[in-house]
C-alpha cells in the first residue's frame, strides 16, 4: 500500500465528497429554513444532468450548456416551490415525505417520457480529457481535478455570501430562528424561493460534474439522496458548514473505506467474498459514523438552531 | 373491487383459450432502461427483424411478442415473469440479458415447463448440473468468450495480467474461463459492484500494481465508463487493455469514440462474416435502425430463426412439449455466424474469432476479424449435465 | 346506526373476499388470486407500520428492515432444509421482533426528524448486510427453494394460501383491534399526545413505545415469511429505503390511525398499479398524481372518508 495509491484514493475521497455537498448545501438549506423534507432533491439533480446532456449535445460545448443547466433547472426549482411545494411547508413531515416521493415518482415518469428509458452519455470536455499531475510523479485525471477545484470554489463563495452579505445573513436568521425572522418583517415568500433556486442549480452543477463520471439515468437520484441526508444529519441542519464537514467526512470514509477493506478482508477471505464485504462493510461504516454522532451530539455537529 | 376483477377475469379467458395454439405467445424481457439499456434493446430488435423477415411469422404461426423491461432488476423480472406466464399464458419465453436476473426468473419458468430460449445469459449453472430440458442458449456459455481472450492473452506472451469484473454469477464466470486458458500471474483479480460507474478507486489500484496487461469484462455502460475513465487516468498509453467482444462492441464504440482503436476481443459473430444471411441481417438492420448491430442483435436475430425452425418442424402444434424441444435440438436453421449446433446441454458448439478495432474502408471504426481462436469449442462443464 | 352500517358493510367486504379466489380460478384468472395474495400481504406490512406510525405516533422510515427480515429467516431455512411453516414462520416472527427490539432500543432515545434517520440508517445497514451475504444470494437474492408446509394443506395451491393469508390478516387485524382499545393502546394514545404529560404521569414512555415497535416488526416479520412464499424470491432490494417509504405511502393513502388504514392503502396502490399498468407503461405518473391528490385535498387518507363519524384512534 503506496503512500501515493494513499493520496490517489484521498483525492478520490475529496473529489466526492465535495459533489455530496453540492447536493447537501441545498438540502441543509431547505431543511433549515422552511423546515421541509423534500425528497425530490434527488430529482432535481437528474433534471440537471439531464438538461446538461441535451445542452452539452445540443450546443457542442460544455462550457457553454453549464451556466445554461444551472440557470434551466434553478428556474424549474423556482417554480416547482412556487408552485406547489409552498403549501407544504405548514403541513407536517410526513405530508411533506408523501407529497415529494409524490414528485420522485411523477419526476422519473416525465423523465422517461421525454428523453427515453436508455441513458444519456455525457462526456467531459475535450480540454479536461488528459491527466495532470497535482503530486508530480502522480497523474491524476484533470477532470476529477476540476471537480476538486469546482467544489472548493462553490464551498468558499457559499461561505462568502452566507457569513458577508445581506441575503446570507437572511438565510442564517432564517435557519436559526424562522419565527423570529418572520416578526421583524423579513419578505419570506421571495426569500425562500431563492433559497430553492439556489439548491436546484448547484443539484444541477453536481449533475453535470457527476454526469461524465456515471450515467445520466432515470432514477439517478434517489441512490445519491440517502447519501445527501446523512451528511445533512451528521452536519447539523441549516448549517452549511456541517454539510461541508459532513460531506468531507462521508466522501472520505466511503471511498477510502471502499478501497482498503477489501485488500484488508483479502488477508483471510476469499477474493470475490472480501470484494463484496468490502464496500458493504465501507457503507454500513458512513450509517454507523452518523448513528454515533447523533448519540455524542444530537442535533449534528454544527446545528444551526438556536 | 374484486368483482371487477373477477369480471375482468372472465373478460381473459375470451382472450386465452387455453389449448391449441392459432398465435405464438413470447414473453419477452429484457434490460431495456438504464446504462445497459442497449444491450436488451438490441436483442430486442434483432428479434423484431427476424420476424419480419419471415413476414411477421414465425414457423407459420402469427407472434404476439409481449414485451417487459426488468429495468436490471431480479426482483422486477421476476414479477414480469409471473405475468407472463399466468395472466399473459405465453408459450416461449426470452430476452434476458444479465445471468442473476436469468437465474432468479428461470426456476418459474421450468416448474411452469415453458421453454427460455436464451439470446444472451448462458450462466455455467444450467450448463453442467443443473442442466434442465427447458432452457437453451442460442448465443455461448458465459465462459466462452473470456476462454478465447485466455487463450489469446497468454499465446502474447502476457505475464502479469490485471482482472476486472462484476461481481455477480456472469462475472465470476468471466474470471474463471479467463484463467482456464491464461496460466500465467494475476497482479488482481477485482470484483466491483455490478452497475456501477466510477472506477476511480480501482483505477488507482490498478496503477499500483504495475499489471503488463488489463482484461476487463463489463458490459454495456459499464465497460463505457471504465473505458473512458481508463484512457482518462493516462492509463491507456501504458498498459493494453483487452476484453470480450461484449467490452467491444459497437455501443461501446459509439460511446467511447476514438479512444477503442486498436483494442482486441473476441466473439463468436462479427459483421464481416460472409454469408447470405448475415449480409441480409446486417444491411437490414442499419436500413431500419439507423444504426450497426452488435453481436447481442445477431443472437437475437438467431434466436428467432430458431424459433421459427422448430415452430415449423412440429407444423405449429407447440403444445407438444418433447416435439417441440426436439425440433429445438435440431437447430435446423441458417445461422448469420455460419455453421450452428447444440450440445448436449442445450449450449452451442462453435468457432470463436479474434476481433480488432480499426476503421473500415468508409473510414468508420469498427470490428474486423482477424484470427480464429477456438474451433468447434464446447463448454466446460457440459461433463456434469446427465440429460 | 353508522357501527351496524359499518358492521355490515365489513361483513360484505370479508363475504366478498372469501368468494374472490373460487370465482375467479373458475373463470380462468388464477392470476388475480396470486395478485390478490399480494395485496393482503402488504395489507398485513402496511397494518403493522399502522401500529407504529397510527397508533404509536412513530414515524418510522426503516420498518422495511423487518418485512425483509422475516422474508430473509424463511428464504435461508428453506435453502438449508427447513421448511416447516411451524418452525419457519414463527423464526420470522422472531427475526422481526428481535430486530425491532434492537434497533427500537437504540433509536427511541432520539425524537423527531433525527428518529427517522435513525430507523432509515439502520434499515440501510441491514440491506448491505444482506448484500454482503454471498451464501445466501448477495445482491442477486434467492429463490425459495419450495413453499413453506403446513401438514394438512397445501399451500402450493393458490387458493389454500390466499385463505390462510385471508386469516392471518383477519386475525392480526382483530388483534390489532382489541390492542387499541385495551388499556396498553389508551397508554400509547396518550404518548403520542403529550408524551411529558404521561412521563409525569409516571408511566415508562419509553418501554411503551418500545414493546409497539417490537410488536410491530414481529407482525412484519410474518408479512415477510408470506411475502416469499407468495414470490417465490427475495432479494436485499426488499429492504431498500424505497420501500420502506412505500409502506408509509401505502399506509398514509390508507388512512394512519384508522385501524383499516393498511389495507386500504395497500389494496388501492397495488390495483392502481395494476390497472394503470394494463393501459401505459407510465403508471408511476398516475399514482404520482394520485399521492399528491391525496396529500393536497384528503389528509386523511381514503380512511377519513370510512371513519368520519367513527371515533378515529
Amino acid at each position: 500500500m503506496s503512500a501515493l495509491l494513499l493520496l490517489e484514493q484521498g483525492l478520490n475521497g475529496l473529489q466526492f465528497g465535495l459533489m455530496l455537498f453540492l447536493l447537501a448545501a441545498g438540502l441543509t438549506l431547505v431543511f433549515g429554513i422552511m423546515d421541509m423534507v423534500n425528497l425530490a432533491h434527488g430529482s432535481l439533480y437528474m433534471i440537471g444532468a439531464y438538461l446538461m446532456a441535451t445542452l452539452a449535445q445540443a450546443t457542442g460545448s460544455f462550457w457553454i450548456a453549464l451556466p445554461l443547466a444551472m440557470a434551466a433547472t434553478a428556474a424549474v426549482g423556482m417554480a416547482l416551490e412556487a408552485g406547489l411545494l409552498r403549501r407544504l411547508y405548514e403541513r407536517d413531515h410526513l405530508s411533506q415525505v408523501l407529497a415529494t416521493f409524490a414528485l420522485i415518482l411523477i419526476a422519473n415518469d416525465l423523465v422517461r417520457m421525454i428523453w427515453g428509458p436508455q441513458a444519456l452519455l455525457l462526456d467531459a470536455p475535450r480540454a479536461l480529457a488528459g491527466t495532470i499531475e497535482i503530486i508530480p510523479g502522480a497523474p491524476y485525471p484533470a477532470f476529477r481535478a476540476f471537480i476538486i477545484g469546482v467544489g472548493l470554489a462553490v464551498a468558499a463563495a457559499l461561505y462568502w455570501m452566507i457569513v458577508h452579505t445581506r441575503v446570507g445573513a437572511l438565510v442564517r436568521a432564517g435557519a436559526s430562528n424562522r419565527e423570529m425572522a418572520l416578526a421583524l418583517g423579513v419578505n419570506v415568500k421571495r426569500l425562500f424561493t431563492l433559497v430553492f433556486g439556489l439548491g436546484a442549480a448547484l443539484c444541477a452543477l453536481a449533475g453535470a460534474m457527476l454526469g461524465p463520471l456515471l450515467a445520466v439515468q432515470i432514477g439517478m437520484g434517489e441512490s445519491i439522496l440517502i447519501q445527501a441526508f446523512v451528511v445533512v444529519v451528521i452536519g447539523g441542519i441549516g448549517s452549511i458548514r456541517g454539510a461541508l464537514v459532513g460531506a468531507l467526512l462521508v466522501g472520505m470514509l466511503d471511498t477510502i473505506g471502499r478501497a482498503f477493506l477489501p485488500v484488508l478482508l483479502r488477508g483471510f477471505l476469499s477474493n470475490n467474498i472480501a470484494d463484496a464485504l468490502g464496500p458493504t462493510l465501507a457503507a454500513m461504516a458512513v450509517y454507523i459514523l452518523m448513528a454515533a454522532v447523533l448519540y455524542w451530539k444530537p442535533t449534528g455537529l454544527f446545528a444551526a438552531r438556536g | 373491487m374484486k368483482r371487477i376483477f373477477a369480471a375482468a377475469a372472465l373478460a381473459c379467458v375470451g382472450f386465452n383459450p387455453a389449448g391449441a395454439a392459432d398465435k405464438l405467445k413470447i414473453g419477452f424481457i429484457s434490460t431495456l432502461s438504464g446504462p445497459a439499456a442497449a444491450l436488451g434493446v438490441d436483442i430486442r430488435d434483432g428479434l423484431n427483424l427476424a420476424i419480419k423477415h419471415q413476414g411477421g411469422k414465425l414457423g407459420g404461426l402469427p407472434v404476439d411478442l409481449i414485451v417487459g423491461d426488468d429495468t436490471f432488476s431480479p426482483d422486477v423480472g421476476k414479477q414480469l415473469t409471473e405475468r407472463m406466464l399466468k395472466r399473459d399464458d405465453v408459450h416461449i419465453m426470452t430476452g434476458i440479458v444479465f445471468s442473476n436476473i436469468l437465474l432468479a426468473v428461470a426456476p418459474a419458468v421450468f416448474q411452469d415447463q415453458t421453454f427460455y430460449i436464451s439470446p444472451n445469459a448462458g450462466p455455467a449453472e444450467f450448463a453442467g448440473d443443473r442442466c434442465s430440458p427447458f432452457f437453451f442458449n442460442v448465443a455461448w456459455q458465459n465462459d466462452n468468450l473470456h476462454e478465447a481472450m485466455g487463450k489469446h492473452v497468454a499465446d502474447k506472451g502476457y505475464r502479469n495480467v490485471y482482472l476486472i469484473a462484476p461481481n455477480y454469477p456472469a462475472g465470476r464466470d468471466a474470471l474463471n474461463g479467463f484463467k482456464r486458458f491464461y496460466k500465467g500471474a494475476t497482479s488482481g483479480e477485482v470484483y466491483t459492484k455490478l452497475g456501477q460507474l466510477d472506477y476511480a478507486a480501482e483505477l488507482a489500484q490498478l496503477r499500483a500494481a504495475k499489471p503488463d496487461a488489463v482484461f476487463i469484462f463489463l458490459p454495456g455502460g459499464m465497460g463505457i465508463n471504465f473505458i473512458k475513465q481508463y484512457n482518462a487516468a493516462g492509463l491507456a498509453a501504458a498498459v493494453p487493455l483487452f476484453g470480450p467482444g461484449f467490452s467491444a462492441d459497437e455501443d461501446v464504440i459509439r460511446a467511447v469514440g476514438e479512444g477503442m482503436q486498436g483494442m482486441f476481443n473476441s466473439s463468436q459473430w462479427n459483421r464481416d462474416i460472409d454469408n447470405p444471411q448475415n449480409r441480409r441481417f446486417v444491411a437490414d438492420f442499419e436500413k431500419d435502425y439507423g444504426r450497426a448491430p452488435t453481436l447481442y442483435a445477431s443472437q437475437g436475430y438467431d434466436a428467432g430463426l430458431l424459433i421459427d425452425s422448430a415452430v415449423r418442424a412440429v407444423k405449429g402444434r407447440i403444445e407438444d412439449k418433447s416435439a417441440f424441444r426436439a425440433a429445438l435440438r435440431k437447430a435446423d436453421f441458417k445461422s448469420v455466424r455460419g455453421a450452428f449446433r447444440f450440445n448436449k446441454n442445450h449450449y452451442p458448439v462453435q468457432d470463436y474469432y479474434l476481433r480488432l478495432i480499426a476503421k473500415d474502408e468508409k473510414g468508420r471504426l469498427t470490428n474486423r476479424i482477424v484470427g480464429t481462436i477456438f474451433k468447434n469449442h464446447s463448454d466446460a462443464y457440459v461433463k456434469s449435465c446427465k440429460m | 346506526m353508522a357501527l351496524s352500517r359499518s358492521r355490515t358493510a365489513l361483513a360484505l367486504v370479508l363475504a366478498a373476499t372469501i368468494a374472490f379466489p373460487f370465482l375467479a380460478e373458475a373463470a380462468g384468472g388464477g392470476y388475480y388470486v396470486g395478485l390478490m395474495t399480494r395485496v393482503m400481504i402488504y395489507a398485513l406490512a402496511a397494518t403493522s407500520l399502522n401500529l407504529v406510525l397510527g397508533y404509536g405516533g412513530m414515524i418510522s422510515f426503516g420498518h422495511a428492515a423487518f418485512f425483509g427480515a422475516g422474508a430473509y429467516a424463511v428464504a435461508i431455512l428453506a435453502q438449508e432444509g427447513v421448511t416447516s411453516v411451524w418452525v419457519a414462520w414463527p423464526m420470522a416472527i422472531a427475526a422481526g421482533a428481535a430486530l425491532a427490539l434492537v434497533i427500537g432500543a437504540i433509536s427511541l432515545r432520539t425524537r423527531g426528524l433525527y428518529f427517522i434517520m435513525i430507523t432509515l440508517a439502520f434499515a440501510q445497514m441491514l440491506y448491505y448486510f444482506f448484500v454482503s451475504l454471498k451464501a445466501y444470494g448477495g445482491e442477486d437474492g434467492i429463490n425459495l427453494v419450495v413453499r413453506s408446509r403446513l401438514p394438512g394443506l397445501d399451500l402450493r395451491d393458490e387458493t389454500t394460501f390466499y385463505l390462510l393469508v385471508l386469516a392471518l390478516l383477519a386475525g392480526c387485524l382483530y388483534l390489532l383491534g382489541r390492542l387499541a382499545a385495551s388499556r396498553f393502546g389508551a397508554v400509547l394514545r396518550g404518548i403520542r399526545e403529550n408524551e411529558a404529560r404521561m412521563t409525569a404521569l409516571g408511566y415508562p414512555t419509553y418501554r411503551y413505545r418500545l414493546a409497539c415497535f417490537t410488536i410491530a416488526g414481529g407482525a412484519a416479520g410474518l408479512a415477510g415469511a408470506l411475502i416469499v412464499n407468495q414470490h417465490g424470491f427475495v432479494s436485499p432490494g426488499l429492504l431498500d429505503w424505497t420501500q420502506s417509504g412505500t409502506l408509509l405511502i401505502m399506509l398514509i393513502l390508507g388512512g394512519v390511525g384508522w385501524l383499516y388504514g393498511g389495507v386500504a392503502g395497500a389494496a388501492a396502490m397495488l390495483l392502481l398499479e395494476e390497472v394503470l399498468s394494463l393501459w401505459t407503461g407510465y403508471w408511476k405518473l398516475g399514482l404520482g398524481l394520485v399521492l399528491l391528490f391525496v396529500v393536497l385535498r384528503a389528509p386523511g387518507g381514503v380512511g377519513s372518508w370510512f371513519a368520519r363519524g367513527n371515533a378515529r384512534g
